[in-house]
């Protein structure tokens, strides 16, 4: 099944045209990680397909569903955890994930047995009393994941997920996204490129609001005739860049 | 659900800020209490306790306008409040989820202010429990009042706005500290097409018994709040928009 199909997405503001003529389709269960040097329009896409903004011209489907239409549906089953570190600092580990199991409409119980089932996976029990403002970086970061996954979206949007962690902070999310995927759709922005080439089933780079190219880690290698992934994006983007 | 959830955080992040609690709950008591004083060593009917309980309850109010509006402001420019735009939370869920808990604690604020004036000297009657609903409305009113500040401005702007100039505007402009009509002119005529003063005035009315002067004043109160709460609720929604471009 298709998650997620662009149909010419359009972004402007005002002279600026921040995503040009977007074409894009995600398979369910898919990892896609979307990439571009800063200002190549990553952002802005994500943003549309959340349901953040709306769209100068073009639609996008998320699991059939227009996210110029049907964005509270859409809402219902998407999630994300965005770049800086997303919890709310005065409630404990416990409490930031029961008050997005709420605001999913989930009922005491189901919170509670989501959220123990969550606390589990993401190995938090022995912070589930402390306040997120107290926590490590990195267990900030667990948090943040797990409160975009306790609401079981079909949909996630991973947005600089290992940014600012150190390496054993990183390579426990690692293991963490690796757990994920192939359970679940998941959109990756990241400035790491070994994370995206590590992970991502295939990726697409973004340049100046397009789309430049789009395929696994070795095709994208080998259409910029380079051998390391690096050196492909560096072509790819300064390509279009001058 | 929904609501509940989002109120529930809200009234925990509110409550776990101490000075929140020191300045909410303990600046309306010193003041009612250093005013007291100051009663009791001078022979003129200054600050009898009466007369000065409502204006201190609606004073101790603008203190919610800055819990409010810190919150909002705060919530505003965070991660946390990107998360919450791509919930299924609709503009209502958010104003309603930072009104519902703040009533209560104005509320509660209220009836401690009243305990502590009992405490010295206010005579115990049923007036008092209906000066407490009267200044529901008030309490509502400086709540859409954080909720539109919260809105549109940021936490330190906020924190100048609501700590600073509120404060001061409703202790200047409701007649705590001193009867209006001793300064008059224009300064008269400002305080009284503002609800500050108009709120003061239904708390005493209904505390001295003068049940047939609330009305008059309250309808000043409650049209205030509806306005501003409507404005809020339309700037939140604006600001929610462009907030996220």
């Amino acid at each position: 099944m298709t998650a997620i199909k662009t149909l010419n997405l359009t972004k402007k503001f005002k002279d600026k045209t921040a995503v040009k003529n977007l074409n894009l389709e995600i398979k369910e269960n898919e990892l896609f990680s979307l990439l571009g040097v800063n200002g190549a329009g990553k952002t802005t896409t994500i943003k549309m397909l959340s349901c953040l903004i709306k769209p100068t011209d073009g639609d996008a489907y998320i699991f059939d569903k227009s996210i110029v239409k049907d964005d509270y549906d859409i809402k219902q089953f998407i999630n994300v955890s965005p770049q800086e570190t997303a919890v709310a600092p005065n409630l404990t580990v416990e409490e930031n994930l029961q008050l997005i199991a709420g605001i999913y409409g989930n009922n005491k119980e189901a919170s509670r047995k989501k959220v123990s089932n969550i606390m589990n996976s993401f190995s938090l029990n022995e912070v589930a009393k402390d306040r997120a403002n107290k926590l490590s970086g990195g267990y900030q970061r667990r948090l943040s994941i797990a409160m975009a996954l306790i609401s079981e979206p079909k949909l996630l949007f991973l947005d600089e997920p290992t940014l600012g962690l150190d390496v054993l902070a990183r390579r426990e999310l690692w293991k963490i996204i690796k757990k994920l995927k192939q359970n679940i759709t998941i959109i990756l922005t990241t400035h790491y490129l070994e994370e995206s080439v590590a992970f991502s089933d295939r990726i697409g780079i973004m340049v100046k609001g397009e789309l430049k190219i789009i395929g696994t880690a070795d095709e994208i290698m080998k259409k910029a005739g380079k051998d390391n992934f690096e050196d492909a994006f560096i072509a790819l983007s300064e390509s279009e860049a001058v | 659900m929904r609501i509940a959830s989002f109120a529930l955080r809200n009234s925990k992040e509110i409550l776990r800020d101490k000075l929140n609690l020191v300045f909410g709950l303990g600046f309306p008591i010193i003041v009612l209490l250093l005013l007291s004083a100051i009663q009791a060593n001078i022979s003129v009917q200054l600050f009898a306790i009466d007369h000065l309980t409502p204006g201190i309850s609606v004073f101790g109010l603008s203190f919610i306008s800055l819990f409010s509006g810190m919150l909002i402001a705060k919530d505003r420019t965070s991660s946390f409040m990107l998360r919450l735009y791509i919930s299924p939370m609709k503009s209502s869920d958010f104003i309603l989820g930072y009104t519902l808990p703040l009533l209560p604690m104005a509320v509660m604020q209220i009836i401690i202010c009243f305990i502590a004036a009992i405490a010295l000297g206010l005579t115990i009657s049923i007036n008092i429990l209906i000066t407490i609903i009267v200044l529901i409305p008030a309490a509502v009113l400086f709540i859409a009042i954080g909720l539109l500040c919260g809105s549109i401005f940021n936490d330190k702007q906020v924190g100048g706005i609501c700590g600073a100039l509120l404060t001061n505007l409703t202790a200047w402009l409701s007649g705590t500290w001193f009867d209006l009509s001793l300064v008059g002119g224009t300064f008269k005529s400002i305080a009284e097409l503002l609800p500050f003063s108009h709120a003061v005035d239904a708390g005493r009315a209904a505390l001295s018994g003068n049940f047939n002067m609330i009305f008059s004043h309250l309808v000043w109160v409650i049209g205030y709040a509806v306005v501003i709460l409507g404005l809020a609720i339309y700037a939140f929604t604006i600001k929610a928009k462009s907030d996220n471009k």
